[in-house]
């Protein structure tokens, strides 16, 4: 890598809306009271729109240089500079990162705009921005940040903002424990994400060359050839330990737990932060460090079967939820479960571009979702909706779309990034025709699930009563104290009018925008079989270890390893086999066509498949869906609607684990810690109240201070008074002032 | 007069107490904003030395040396380096705020501020204390006058937290005092100067440097306090009223992990090889796990918080252990760090507990829409607790664990698996006492008042800056830091210990 243009406007980016956060945090309250709403509205998204401005500034002076030369830096200041260790204040802008800033700060933007609509009766109006621009803020910092370390700044800004945000209706216990579960189940991941870095920086440093610096990572990593931590080859332990931290942000098994119990926050937060932003952060971080996964086939092999694990669970469990934003919250895990499987077999800018689509047609989800909360007063369950196609005319379309493109339906987005996925996880080396068979068979659960979705919530007869009051969890109104008055002026606005509505264009906009880019936003990666050019994929390519990159298949991360004398034999077989298939894959491109061509048909009638089947449940009503879960009520669907009752293993487990042994702990310390204790000190008053009874004429200092104790430990009431500390202040002041100060002055 | 700012900070607190003495006994406001008088020169003072430290030499400043006892070659010896600097401006920093905090106290209010003031005195001299005799007497006069005030000020079990703490430290002192003496009278001509019997380490045979350095240890580690000395802590406490807790927690306990950087580490450097696995890293690493997992037992409040410094003040030995650049000045850095978050954790524990007179977890409930404002400021203190990146303890907790990382990984690990329980009690805490549905007991509580709020403002933004800009600290203790963990690498190689010590190591 070249050395980076210096520029001094990307710690704008940051700060702009760290500023909006500052201000409406210390005076939104002040503002939303004194001025009004709209003031601590323009407060909040100002500071959006200069972060976009630059954002787009960025991405157009990098398109003016030479691929391999984008790479703007802003160093604002030295942070942490002890030692080997030597971290700055700085943000970086590489193709990856102007990427993601572009998605946090348009998307974002347009997350904001809704927002004014959809909490428009919020009391606490103030508070939800100043909540939303810090998180923004927060993202910036993750993606900007030029090292490991401010990157983890982000990393777990983004965390606190996501708790604040999920538990933002405090007053509901569920909330605020739905807060409390996300921020602790992320910091498991954190603390691999930590153990992870300072296992490479001491690795790095132990020849000399110690860095958590992501530019100077990328030129040193191979140092780490031949070093091994905890019995692992250092690489390996490296993006393992990474790796949980992933897990714990993008919502990955082992930890994803949190992320459906997150929709307890305001919705536009759902689409802002646990879809399009926050959650893919683990997806980023896996493409930032891309040079050190691929000295790591183990690790990548786990990434990849985690990533598939992940995507089929959670479809599976999306098939049984009612409520309209546990579908979506399972089909976004299912979704990154999909990314990580392009990480795992070394198809990053795939995975990245996933993140891209992704990214627009979830957001736009979750906001028609949002849309449709909003038009029933909080109402979430999907049994309660139902024929909203003819009084939500906008939220059904840009729904409808964003669903075709979630299922990848060609020609939206979905069905290049998601097809990208699987054609990569079938012809990789890394990859599998099993990866390819798991993969493909989830996408055929997730148009199942959203088509159910769509029909139960758009089609067939309004199933809620006329301006009715929900039963949804986002109903905070009853609970939420001084917000009961607005929300009484809610319903009964709402009932004023009688049936479902749509919402302002305040909301609908930004679900237009976003619907565009669900349809369009695909044709930027179109593949080279379908005649494209992977624009996408180029933009990404500086960004990538030269050993990882290939067309589709061919080079990759584990020859690179080997070939640094990693020393693992799985990676050396492994190498031999994509020697191998290297050659192959060279006589046999033609072919390999013609393989293409073959899976995006399956998948796409696979696709099909669910929507047909949906569409027989639950529009045409030919087939009950009763029929199955009564048939299946002992096994597979009781599993599927109670989530594989993972919750409540890690509740007898680890939570009840940790809790037993704090409480065992606790009781050691204070019965036998604190009683030997005791014991000790009724021992020497035992043993002072003889020698005081033997020896009451001897004194010296020592003695005198166990004296003393005893004194005032047998008479406690009166050792202590108030009128006896004169005499003891007066011998100490005057004591210490006349011998010091006497030789002093 | 004295020129010397250390000097003034020492003795303008004692002047001080004896001006209190003075005053009427039924002038309750003369007499607090007296104490405040007296304590606001010395934060000037430290503002001052903040200026003008000179942060390229480990050499001592700001030095007065005069004899004091020549007979027993004791010297009125004072100045600091970039270890002792922090430690006088946070006790400069904690004093005034710790008057304002005590502003409601009503039971004699005469005999507590004189009190106060005497122990503001005795901690800045044990911080600027440079002979060992000079630091050992204010040493014990610290006893006295934190003895009297949770004994008069505190709770109900306040004679019982008053005595355990004082039978505590006295046996500290005890051995403390002994290792003195034979430092002493190991030096010909004898001398307490602690420079002088620095130099003089090569000369200290192997046994001599156990024994003086477990016996110095124990001393040291009743105050920090590392396990198992640590139970006083949480009964001093839970009794001591809110000032004192703020003083005990935010500067008091640092005299322990002071006290072994001071004496042990250039002392006693083959001691602080040997022992600096177990008695440093491993009871470190277990003061932090134990700390965290007992206090998410804890259901009164202030007992939480005084586990979780048993917890954050196991980072800091856990720091100095690592014998590493990083963890060095993490550790110091983290002394500073938990004074100041500590600090605002017990004051705001105060603030409820002054309004609700109780501090029980679970007899609480939805404070923070009762009282939103203090809320905020609970959050701010909860999140800086838990390191969260942006504040300050995150930059020393991070320093402390990247550096304990190069020789203990295994021990690093366990320590690291804190940042979720922290995590953990922490936002139990949170949720059961401030989340939830509002306690219809506490709807009237007032929220957060001015004064209350002046004592929070200068910690916050020490918190936050701290955390943007380290180097604010880090350039301050640099410099002495290093010099002292060469001092202690150096004297292991010339012993060959470092053989010894870097397989020990090895194997762990």
């Amino acid at each position: 890598m070249t050395n980076p243009i210096l520029v001094d406007y990307l710690r704008w980016i940051v700060l702009a809306p760290l500023l909006g956060a500052a201000i409406n945090g210390l005076a939104g309250a002040w503002l939303q009271k004194r001025v009004g709403r709209h003031a601590v509205t323009a407060v909040a998204l100002l500071p959006i729109g200069i972060a976009f401005a630059l954002a787009v500034k960025g991405f157009l002076q990098l398109l003016s240089i030479e691929p391999e030369q984008r790479f703007l830096l802003d160093s604002v200041s030295k942070w942490m500079h002890i030692g080997h260790l030597k971290v700055d204040m700085a943000f970086w802008l590489d193709p990856l990162s102007s990427m993601m800033t572009l998605v946090i700060t348009g998307i974002g933007g347009l997350i904001h705009l809704y927002s004014v609509g959809y909490m428009s009766e919020e009391p606490s109006y103030w508070r939800y921005f100043t909540y939303l621009n810090l998180f923004t803020a927060a993202m910036l910092t993750l993606v900007l940040g030029d090292s490991l370390l401010t990157m983890f700044v982000g990393w777990e800004g983004v965390g606190l903002c996501s708790y604040a945000l999920i538990g933002f209706w405090h007053r509901e216990w569920a909330n605020a424990s739905a807060g409390s579960k996300a921020f602790i189940t992320n910091r498991v991941g954190d603390f691999g994400f930590v153990l992870g870095m300072f296992g490479l920086f001491w690795a790095l440093d132990r020849t000399g060359q110690g860095t958590v610096v992501f530019r100077e990572l990328a030129q040193r990593v191979h140092l780490l050839d031949g070093q091994t931590i905890a019995g692992l080859a250092a690489a390996t332990f490296v993006t393992l330990m990474m790796f949980v931290g992933a897990t714990g942000k993008s919502a990955q098994i082992p930890l994803y737990v949190w992320l459906p119990d997150a929709m307890a926050g305001p919705t536009p937060v759902s689409a802002l932060i646990h879809a399009a932003t926050m959650v893919t952060a683990g997806v980023y971080m896996i493409c930032r460090l891309n040079f050190l996964f691929d000295m790591a086939p183990t690790t990548l092999h786990v990434v990849a079967a985690i990533g598939t694990l992940t995507a089929f669970f959670a479809a599976t469990i999306g098939v049984a939820q009612w409520d309209i934003k546990k579908v979506l919250a399972y089909s976004t895990v299912s979704q990154l479960g999909f990314m990580f499987i392009a990480m795992g077999v070394g198809a990053y800018t795939t995975g990245v571009f996933h993140l891209f689509t992704h990214a627009f047609f979830k957001a736009c989800l979750f906001l028609g979702s949002g849309s449709v909360i909003h038009a029933l007063h909080h109402e979430q369950d999907m049994r309660h909706m139902g024929g909203l196609k003819k009084y939500m005319p906008i939220t059904f379309w840009t729904f409808l779309l964003s669903t075709l493109a979630l299922c990848g339906i060609p020609p939206f987005a979905g069905f290049f990034s998601k097809d990208e996925i699987l054609w990569k996880a079938f012809s990789s080396p890394l990859g599998s025709p099993v990866l390819w068979a798991i993969g493909t068979l989830t996408a055929g659960f997730t148009a199942f699930y959203m088509f159910r979705q769509v029909f139960l919530v758009f089609y067939g007869e309004y199933r809620g009563s006329p301006g009715g009051h929900g039963h949804g969890h986002d109903d905070h109104g009853d609970d939420h104290g001084h917000a009961t008055t607005a929300h009484d002026d809610g319903h009964g606005h709402g009932g004023h009018h009688g049936d479902p509505h749509e919402s302002p264009a305040l909301m609908t906009i930004p679900l237009v925008i976003l619907a565009l880019g669900a349809v369009l936003t695909g044709f930027l990666n179109v593949p080279g079989a379908l005649g494209g050019h992977h624009v996408f994929d180029q933009w990404l390519a500086p960004v990538i270890a030269k050993a990882a990159h290939g067309e589709g298949h061919g080079a990759h991360g584990a020859p690179a390893a080997v070939a640094r004398g990693h020393g693992v034999e799985a990676a050396v077989e492994h190498e031999a086999k994509v020697l191998e298939h290297d050659l192959e894959t060279v006589e046999h491109d033609v072919e390999d066509a013609t393989w293409e061509y073959l899976l995006m048909a399956v998948s796409v009638t696979v696709a099909f498949g669910g929507i047909l089947l949906a569409w027989l449940m639950y529009r045409r009503k030919s087939l009950d869906p009763s029929t199955f879960s009564e048939a299946w009520s002992g096994g597979p669907y009781r599993a599927v609607y109670n989530k594989y009752w993972i919750d409540e293993l890690y509740d007898a487990t680890v939570i009840r684990g940790t809790l037993a042994l704090s409480n065992l702990l606790a009781t050691f310390d204070r019965v036998v810690v604190d009683g030997i204790v005791n014991g000790a000190g009724w021992v020497v008053r035992q043993v002072s109240a003889l020698e005081g009874a033997f020896d009451r004429g001897v004194v010296d200092g020592l003695v005198n201070l166990v004296g003393s104790t005893s004194l005032a430990l047998g008479n406690r009431a009166r050792a202590l008074q108030t009128g006896h500390i004169y005499s003891y202040l007066y011998a100490i002041v005057i004591g210490v002032v006349v011998v010091m100060f006497a030789r002093l002055l | 007069m004295p020129t010397n700012p250390l000097t003034w900070m020492i003795f303008l607190p004692l002047l001080g107490a004896a001006v209190i003495l003075c005053l009427p006994r039924d002038n309750h406001s003369l007499v607090k904003w007296t104490a405040l008088a007296f304590t606001i020169p010395a934060l000037l003072l430290a503002i001052a030395i903040y200026q003008g430290f000179d942060r390229t030499t480990a050499q001592m400043q700001y030095v007065t040396k005069i004899p004091w006892i020549p007979s027993f070659n004791i010297e009125y010896f004072v100045g600091i380096d970039g270890l002792s600097v922090t430690m006088v401006l946070l006790t400069a920093l904690i004093a005034p705020i710790c008057v304002l905090a005590s502003w409601e106290i009503d039971k004699a209010p005469k005999a507590y501020f004189a009190l106060f003031l005497v122990l503001i005195a005795a901690m800045m001299g044990v911080f600027c204390a440079l002979d060992f005799f000079l630091f050992f007497v204010f040493w014990e006069v610290m006893l006295l006058p934190m003895y009297f005030l949770i004994g008069i000020w505190g709770g109900p079990r306040r004679e019982y937290a008053a005595i355990k703490f004082f039978l505590y430290t006295m046996v500290g002192s005890v051995l403390m005092l002994i290792a003195m003496l034979a430092l002493y009278f190991h030096n010909d001509p004898h001398t307490f100067d602690l420079l002088k019997l620095a130099e003089a380490r090569s000369t200290y045979s192997s046994t001599f440097q156990s024994l003086a350095w477990l016996a110095l240890f124990v001393g040291f580690a009743i105050k920090i306090p590392a396990f198992p000395f640590h139970t006083w802590l949480p009964d001093a406490h839970v009794e001591a009223p809110t000032a004192i807790s703020v003083i005990l927690a935010g500067v008091l306990l640092k005299m322990g992990t002071y006290g072994i950087l001071r004496v042990n580490f250039p002392i006693l450097p083959e001691g602080t090889l040997r022992y600096a696995f177990w008695l440093l890293a491993a009871l470190g690493t277990w003061n932090i796990v134990y700390g965290a997992l007992c206090a998410m037992a804890q259901k009164d409040l202030k007992k939480l918080i005084a586990y979780s410094s048993i917890s954050h003040m196991g980072y800091v030995m856990f720091g100095m252990a690592s014998l590493t650049a990083e963890g060095i000045d993490g550790a110091v850095l983290q002394m500073f760090n938990h004074g100041t978050v500590t600090a605002m954790l017990f004051l705001l524990v105060g603030v409820i507990y002054d309004r609700a007179h109780h501090r029980n977890i679970d007899g609480f409930g939805g404070l923070a829409s009762i009282m939103p404002v203090y809320t905020a400021w609970v959050a701010l203190a909860f999140f800086a607790a838990m390191g969260l990146p942006g504040l300050s303890a995150f930059i020393s907790e991070v320093l402390v664990l990247l550096g304990g990382w190069r020789n203990y990984p295994g021990l690093t690990a366990v320590a690291a698996s804190a940042v979720v329980l922290t995590a953990g009690y922490m936002l139990w805490a949170m949720q059961r006492v401030y989340l939830g549905k509002p306690n219809e007991k506490y709807l009237s509580l007032p929220d957060i008042n001015r004064r209350e709020i002046a004592t929070l403002v200068p910690l916050g933004i020490i918190v936050i800056v701290l955390g943007v800009y380290p180097h604010a600290i880090l350039d301050l203790i640099d410099t002495s830091l290093q010099h002292l963990n060469g001092t202690v690498l150096a004297a292991g190689k010339a012993a060959g210990a470092v053989a010894s010590a870097a397989s020990g190591v090895a194997a762990h």
